[in-house]
């Protein structure tokens, strides 16, 4: 425990972007502390063993866009970073299956299988995709500007940008323009013709937000999911040994290791605010502590309608927090499995179990999930985003058995009538069946079922609403808007409360970003 | 929609319909990965058997994994005539002709040979998979494209003896196919269509034939190819003959436009050394405009031959104390050339010739630094030192015999 109560800098959450910010400001010499409300730390990249033998990456469960530098300056490989490749996306059809690996040989037959013109398409598209990722790298490293009173290092990086904007491509710049403003499918169907690759590419563009793949914006988080980055190559996705949890372990582990205190079962009531300036926060249980700077890894709504008296916030801003748009839209269904799941398409075990596993079979399949949420239902047969990490990593489950995890849309927070148990495990069959269209086994093997809703979302991780990206990623709160205009710097209007959630710049995923983009915002005030 | 249930490791790779012959006789056992297909490296422990086997009696080589695309109907060569940057208009039926095709801004796809089949039926060969763009400039006109990459088996066989062992299994006599040109005949009962072409610069023919008939065709060659010296021939070998021969390789040589993500990667007809299948008199084709402009201006780049000089090199080593270090196989890095230390080129591809025992490479060079011989410095590692030394520019083809194309008289 420590004993210190006076700190240069307190995190609230020890989720891995409040760790990272506390890793980055120790690192500079600061004197901070960590405080979790839960009993481990991790936030939304946790690993609990829900059910004994059986590790799960509760929440979060893949690893896309960890920023190589991140992972470097905190030395997080020697704390305990190991990230295994995710070697295919398969989704299984009907009577068939359309499976992508890491081969581009490989690929093309496959995808060939079923169009030769999608084949020759899809080995351009991954390289062009990369470099709309590379035109818009630079944006998302860019601490984003306070658009209506910039400050002079505003104007250098929105200089900086304006000249990097210059040297795109045409190309380059048609494309991102379009990936702006279309949908994905629209966008995809420019490319290929082959549905399930189109309706499984489209699928990431819905990820944590109530839109289809018809809604215009969606193309832009298709494009967000393809910047993925391990070991500097784009768009590869990656499994963590031990799950997510260890991440955020190695994180704190390298926050510790430059000197952070971090305590968990200690939960924030309040960030203490006197005369417009943040002096400390106060525990549920009474303890406070001091200091000049409070970071928040809460999402938006929590960071500021929460911790805060509205009355501490200017009204237009309260407004701004209150319309930013966090709807829940996905689930999670966490699996203990005797056994491997063993698709009708293609029996057996292989390589199609050692990557994503998409249901996904069509932009009507996932359109229609859509028309269920739109109007207050879950989807009676949902996309799922599913990976087996026992496959990848033995640990994970007992030798023979394995762990799998079905990310799970749509599941609006807001379902007519709450969601209660009934719902909740009316939800769990509808995610089962969605699986066992496709691998009938797989209700004979499952030995223990967790069901995630957004309301337990919202309960267990502090995420508002249920939504795994601390709000949408839609392009209205994006860059310079996200969280709100004038303050998507990682600065609020109460002043040394400063914020480094996913709800900041430059969003969801576990990228360690808004983390360290926030400390080296204050170290550079400091 | 097909249904293939067989997806594992081992159906990963393609498998061409000699492979039930070809891996039998690979010695080695080194494959490389041609368009997907596992590919003899070379058949015997070294390679140097089978470059003798082309320049001296008669290789045979599986070159099924090249892509193969037949393109046929009313419109075909109107079609390709706008496609390609050569005269598709006086290709005669039964002829072959070479060609790069480009993108409108007038940069190099992919290079390969269009045969005329019959009056309104091509088939177009190409390093990459040309389906997208082949089947996306052929909107609104009446043709039909499909592929045959897999539909069509092809063996190459090169080399001075290659007519005489096609003349003992062939039912129609080989001497008057010139260079270039084509012929069906049959190989017993099995019909073959039998093009004089290839892409070792030597006397050769390519094989075109249906996939069931490989294995027989496979079988009576090498059997009536035996007393002529005929050797199975891994790609090494052919590496060594194509460079001098003074063949481009494509992602090798030079990259794909539709595939370099940036402008630098992308190279001109002009570029490649290519100029002369460039038919400015033609009234349209894909790219002519950006390659008119391009002809004003002069291209910025040229594709040369270089030779890296013996006494130079030679003294390199025995500074430290070695014989000259010569690579026993082509080399495929790219590798620096300087004019009085201003880097103005780089090799792309070279070999040690053992049939010229001269030291040769194929290299882009900046077109002021381009004229025969002009005199570059070559970067080469000596013990892990770099050097430089110096390397001439000279003429392609490097090697170039007369039996190329020449007719029995």
């Amino acid at each position: 425990m420590p004993e210190l109560k006076k700190y240069d800098a307190i995190v609230i959450g020890g989720g891995h972007n409040g760790l990272t910010a506390a890793a980055y400001l120790s690192r500079a010499g600061k004197k901070v502390l960590v405080l979790e409300r839960r009993y481990i730390l991790g936030g939304a990249a946790v690993t609990e063993e829900i059910f004994p033998g059986f590790k799960f990456s509760v929440c979060s469960y893949v690893v896309s866009l960890m920023k190589p530098i991140v992972m470097q300056e905190l030395m997080l490989p020697k704390f305990g970073l190991e990230l295994l490749p995710l070697e295919s996306t398969f989704t299984p059809l009907d009577n068939d299956y359309l499976i992508r690996t890491a081969d581009p040989d490989e690929t093309y037959r496959e995808i060939a299988r079923h169009s030769l013109r999608d084949a020759e398409a899809y080995m351009r598209f991954g390289p062009l995709m990369g470099q709309i990722g590379m035109a818009v790298r630079p944006i998302l490293e860019t601490i984003a500007p306070n658009a209506i009173r910039p400050s002079l290092s505003d104007l250098f990086a929105g200089k900086k940008l304006l000249n990097h904007f210059k040297s795109l491509t045409s190309e380059q710049f048609e494309y991102l323009t379009k990936l702006m403003a279309m949908s994905s499918a629209d966008f995809l169907d420019e490319w290929f013709e082959f549905e399930p690759l189109k309706s499984t590419m489209a699928a990431s563009g819905i990820t944590g937000t109530l839109m289809g793949p018809r809604s215009p914006g969606s193309a832009y988080v298709m494009l967000h999911h393809y910047m993925g980055d391990i070991d500097g190559s784009f768009r590869a996705w990656g499994f963590q040994r031990g799950g997510t949890g260890a991440v955020s372990m190695a994180i704190a582990r390298s926050a510790q290791h430059f000197g952070a205190d971090i305590m968990t079962e200690a939960p924030v009531e309040k960030v203490i605010v006197k005369n417009g300036k943040a002096v400390g926060v106060a525990l549920e249980n009474g303890d406070e502590y001091t200091s000049d700077i409070v970071i928040s890894g809460l999402d938006p709504k929590l960071t500021f309608l929460k911790m805060l008296d509205e009355s501490d916030l200017p009204s237009n801003f309260v407004t701004d927090i209150k319309n930013f748009r966090i709807r829940g839209s996905s689930g999670k269904v966490n699996l203990a499995l005797d056994g491997l799941p063993d698709f009708t398409c293609l029996p057996g075990d292989g390589h199609h179990l050692r990557g994503a596993i998409i249901i996904s079979p069509s932009y009507d399949y996932l359109e229609r999930a859509y028309d269920d949420a739109k109007y207050g239902n879950f989807s009676q047969e949902p996309y799922l985003d599913i990976i087996l990490p026992s496959v990848l990593d033995p640990d994970m489950a007992p030798p023979g058995k394995h762990v799998m995890s079905c990310f799970v849309q749509y599941a609006p927070y807001n379902i007519k009538g709450g969601w209660d148990d009934q719902k909740r495990e009316a939800f769990g069959d509808a995610v089962i069946n969605a699986l066992a269209r496709f691998a009938p086994n797989i209700k004979d093997i499952i030995l223990h079922r967790q069901v995630l809703t957004p309301a337990d979302l919202e309960s267990t991780f502090g995420l508002t609403q249920g939504n795994i990206f601390h709000g949408e990623l839609s392009l209205q709160q994006l860059f310079a808007l996200r969280p709100a205009v004038q303050w998507a710097d990682y600065t609020t209007p109460i002043r040394g409360y400063y914020q480094c959630g996913s709800g900041t710049h430059p969003g969801g995923g576990i990228t360690g970003s808004p983390g360290e983009m926030a400390a080296k915002k204050i170290l550079s005030k400091w | 929609m097909s249904y293939n249930k067989q997806f594992n490791a081992e159906t990963q790779l393609k498998l061409s319909p000699f492979f039930d012959r070809t891996s039998k006789l690979n010695e080695s056992q080194e494959w490389r990965r041609w368009s997907g297909y596992l590919s003899a490296t070379n058949y015997e422990l070294t390679h140097e058997n089978e470059y003798f086997a082309i320049r001296t009696k008669a290789a045979l080589l599986d070159i099924t994994p090249l892509y193969k695309y037949l393109i046929e109907g009313p419109d075909t060569q109107r079609f390709l005539d706008r496609l390609v940057t050569r005269n598709i208009n006086i290709c005669k039926v039964g002829q072959v002709m070479y060609t790069p095709w480009c993108n409108e801004d007038g940069k190099v796809i992919d290079d390969g040979t269009v045969q005329r089949i019959s009056e309104r039926k091509f088939r177009i060969t190409s390093a990459e998979p040309n389906f997208e763009w082949l089947d996306y400039n052929a909107a609104g006109m009446d043709l039909t494209i499909s592929d045959d990459s897999v539909t069509t088996a092809a063996l190459a066989i090169q080399g001075p003896n290659s007519r005489d062992i096609l003349n003992t299994v062939s039912s129609d006599s080989l001497n008057n196919l010139k260079f270039f040109w084509m012929m069906n005949t049959n190989f017993g009962d099995i019909p073959v269509s039998i093009s004089r072409t290839g892409y070792t610069g030597d006397l050769g023919y390519e094989i075109w034939m249906d996939p069931n008939d490989a294995l027989f065709i496979w079988d009576l060659l090498l059997e009536k190819g035996k007393p002529y010296g005929i050797t199975p021939t891994g790609l090494q070998a052919l590496d060594i003959a194509r460079i001098e021969a003074g063949l481009i390789l494509l992602d090798v040589d030079y990259i794909s436009s539709r595939h370099a993500i940036i402008e630098s990667r992308k190279s001109s007809p002009y570029e490649l050394g290519l100029g002369w299948a460039v038919k400015m008199k033609k009234k349209y084709f894909i790219g002519k405009q950006a390659l008119e402009r391009e002809v004003t201006r002069g291209p910025e780049w040229e594709f040369v031959g270089i030779e890296i000089q013996w006494t130079e090199l030679e003294n390199h080593y025995r500074n430290v104390g070695l014989a000259p270090g010569l690579p026993s196989t082509a080399w495929r890095t790219s590798t620096p050339l300087y004019y009085k230390h201003e880097q103005v080129g780089y090799a792309t591809s070279g070999a040690w010739s053992p049939i010229l025992k001269r030291y040769i490479a194929l290299a882009h060079v900046k077109s002021a630094y381009a004229i025969e011989g002009t005199k570059l410095q070559f970067e080469l590692k000596v013990e892990h030192f770099r050097k430089l030394t110096t390397a001439k520019v000279v003429k392609t083809p490097f090697f170039d015999p007369e039996r190329k194309r020449s007719c029995p008289s």
